[in-house]
C-alpha cells in the first residue's frame, strides 16, 4: 500500500477517532511523523483556511486564464514584498498592508470563512489611520536599508527623517 | 520567579473551583494582536523578531507589578521545559517547536500567559477555573487595553484587528471552555453532541488540540468565526451552549447511576485500584483511568479523594512533568515505572501516613 500523501510505501496505519466517524490513514514514516506532530493549537482554523482557499482558487480558475492567474500570483505587496502566491501556498499573510493591497482577493475569502466582512466589537483607542500610517514604517525601514546598501546616503537620511517623524507622531 | 517554581504550584485552571467545576474544567479566552509597524511573523527578519520581542517584553514588564511575571525566552529553553509549558497549556505546540526569537510571559498564578512571536506577534490568553467566561473577558480586556496604551496595534477600519491568518481577523478572539464528559463517552452520545455543535458553528477539540483522540474525556468547545460578531456575542455563542452540554452529561451520569450502577461502580473502583497498584503505566492509560476516578468522585463513589488532587495528577503524570518532578531525563519505559510510583505515592497517601507531596 502506498502512502496517501506521496509514493513511498505506507508503513503507518492510523485510525483517527476525532471528528465524527473513524477515519483510516495510511502514511509513510515522514508523513506519519508530520501528521502526528502537527500543531495542536488550531488545526480546525488551518483546515477551514485551506478549504476556503481551495474553493476560492477553484472559483477563480473558472473565470480566468492561466496567464491571468500567474499574474495574480506574482502580484506583490509594496510594503512587505509578499506575493499572492506566497500567501496562497502558506495561508499566512506578510504584513497588515496585505489586507489592503490584496483586498479584492481576500474579500471573498473572508466572507467564505466568517460569513461577514465587517468587524463588530472592540476598537483600539488609536484609530485605524494611525495604525495604517505606522505600517508604512515597514516599507520605509526596508527602503532605508536598501539605500544604505547602495550607498545612497542622501536618500537614506531623508528616509530616516520620515521614519522619525512617523515614530514620533503617536507616541 | 523561576520556571521550576511552576512545578510546585497548581495552575489556576486545575484548581477545581468555580461554577460547574465538576464538569467544566476551565474557561479560556485568547486574543491575537499584531504591532502595526512590523511585518507578520512569516515575513519578519531575525532582526524584526528580536525587535518585536523586545518591544513587547518592555511593554509587559511596564504594565505588571515587579515579580508578577515569569518571562521566559522560549528559544533558549531546553526541549523538556518547552514540553512542560505545552503540557500546562501555557504555550502552544507550534510555539514550542518553531524557531527564532520568541517568548512567553506568565503571571505567577498562571491566570494569564502571553506568547510573543507565535503565529501573531501577540497571543494573550486568560484562563479561569470552572465556567466563568465573563471574568476571563474582564481580565483579558484590561490586559489588552494596557498593552494598547503602549503600542500601536495593526487595525483596519472595516476588518478590525489584523492577523497573520485571515481566519482570526476581526476580534482576533477565541473563546473556549474545557469540559470533562466521561458519561457522554460511555453512553456513546458524544458524537451526536459534536455534530450538533458543528452545525451551530462551534469547534470541538481534545485536551491538546485535535491531533490525537481526546485524552481523559476532555473536550474544548470554541468559536470558529472571529469577524462580524462582537466579543460579547462570541462569548454568548459559547456560553449559551455549555449549560446544555452540562445538562446532557448530568443526565448521562444519572442514567449510568440508575440503570447500570454495578458496572459503573465497578469501572470506577477498578480504575482506582489499578492507579493505586500498578507498577508500570502509560500516559494514555493513566488519563483514561483518572477520567473514571474523577467521575467517581463527583458521583460520590469514591470518598477519600478530592477533585483538585485528580486534576493535578492529569498534568503531573505527563511526560515532561514527570521528568521535571523526578529531576531526571527518563525514557518511555522508565517514565512508565516512575509514573506508577508517583500515582501510588499520591493515591495511597493516608495509608502510608502522609507521604510528602511534591
Amino acid at each position: 500500500m502506498k502512502c496517501q500523501k506521496c509514493n513511498k510505501p505506507a508503513t503507518f496505519h492510523i485510525t483517527e477517532l476525532t471528528g465524527g466517524t473513524p477515519e483510516e490513514l495510511h502514511l509513510c514514516e515522514d508523513h506519519a511523523r508530520q501528521y502526528l506532530t502537527q500543531s495542536g493549537e488550531e488545526p480546525a482554523a488551518a483546515s477551514t483556511m485551506a478549504a476556503a482557499l481551495a474553493q476560492q482558487m477553484a472559483q477563480q480558475l473558472l473565470g480566468q486564464t492561466a496567464e491571468e492567474l500567474a499574474k495574480l500570483d506574482r502580484q506583490a505587496c509594496p510594503v512587505c514584498g509578499v506575493t499572492f502566491y506566497d500567501f496562497r501556498s502558506q495561508g499566512r499573510l506578510g504584513c497588515p498592508h496585505d489586507y489592503t493591497c490584496f483586498e479584492a482577493q481576500l474579500q471573498p475569502l473572508i466572507l467564505n470563512i466568517h460569513g461577514e466582512t465587517k468587524h463588530k466589537g472592540k476598537r483600539p483607542r488609536r484609530g485605524a489611520r494611525d495604525a495604517q500610517q505606522r505600517t508604512q514604517l515597514i516599507r520605509l525601514r526596508r527602503e532605508m536599508k536598501e539605500a544604505v546598501a547602495r550607498e545612497d546616503y542622501e536618500r537614506a537620511s531623508e528616509l530616516r527623517d520620515e521614519i522619525r517623524r512617523i515614530e514620533g507622531a503617536n507616541r | 520567579m523561576q520556571l521550576d517554581d511552576l512545578t510546585r504550584n497548581s495552575s489556576e485552571w486545575l484548581r477545581g473551583a468555580g461554577p460547574e467545576s465538576d464538569i467544566v474544567i476551565s474557561s479560556r479566552i485568547r486574543l491575537a494582536r499584531n504591532l502595526a509597524d512590523f511585518p507578520f511573523i512569516a515575513r519578519a527578519s531575525d532582526q524584526d523578531r528580536v525587535q518585536i520581542e523586545q518591544t513587547l517584553k518592555d511593554c509587559l514588564l511596564a504594565i505588571t507589578e515587579p515579580d508578577e511575571l515569569l518571562y521566559i525566552d522560549v528559544d533558549e529553553l531546553p526541549g523538556i521545559d518547552r514540553q512542560f509549558l505545552v503540557e500546562r497549556q501555557l504555550i502552544s505546540r507550534e510555539h514550542a517547536e518553531s524557531q527564532g526569537a520568541r517568548a512567553v510571559a506568565i503571571d505567577r498564578l498562571e491566570k494569564f500567559s502571553v506568547m510573543i512571536n507565535e503565529e501573531d506577534h501577540l497571543r494573550i490568553q486568560v484562563m479561569q477555573s470552572g465556567f466563568d467566561l465573563n471574568s476571563a473577558w474582564e481580565q483579558i480586556d484590561r490586559i489588552d487595553d494596557q498593552v494598547e496604551g503602549r503600542v500601536t496595534y495593526a487595525f483596519h477600519e472595516r476588518l478590525g484587528y489584523l492577523t497573520a491568518c485571515p481566519t482570526n481577523v476581526g476580534t482576533g478572539m477565541r473563546v473556549s471552555v474545557m469540559l470533562h464528559l466521561p458519561a457522554l463517552v460511555i453512553t456513546r452520545q458524544i458524537e451526536k453532541v459534536f455534530r450538533s455543535l458543528q452545525k451551530i458553528g462551534l469547534a470541538v477539540r481534545g485536551l491538546y488540540g485535535e491531533g490525537s483522540q481526546a485524552m481523559g474525556d476532555f473536550y474544548q468547545i470554541s468559536n470558529q468565526v472571529t469577524l462580524g460578531m462582537s466579543e460579547q456575542e462570541l462569548i454568548k455563542q459559547v456560553a449559551d451552549v455549555v449549560p446544555q452540554i452540562i445538562n446532557y452529561e448530568r443526565k448521562a451520569r444519572d442514567f449510568l447511576v440508575r440503570d447500570s450502577h454495578e458496572s459503573l461502580h465497578d469501572r470506577v473502583s477498578r480504575a482506582y485500584g489499578i492507579l493505586r497498584n500498578a507498577q508500570t503505566i502509560s500516559s494514555e492509560e493513566t488519563m483514561h483511568l483518572l477520567s473514571s476516578v474523577r467521575m467517581g468522585i463527583n458521583l460520590g463513589l469514591i470518598e477519600d479523594l478530592e477533585i483538585p488532587t485528580i486534576n493535578q495528577l492529569f498534568i503531573q503524570t505527563q511526560p515532561a512533568h514527570l521528568q521535571k518532578i523526578s529531576g531526571a531525563e527518563l525514557d518511555t519505559a522508565d517514565r512508565n515505572i516512575e509514573r506508577a510510583r508517583y500515582l501510588r505515592r499520591h493515591l495511597n497517601k493516608d495509608k502510608m501516613g502522609g507521604a510528602e507531596k511534591n
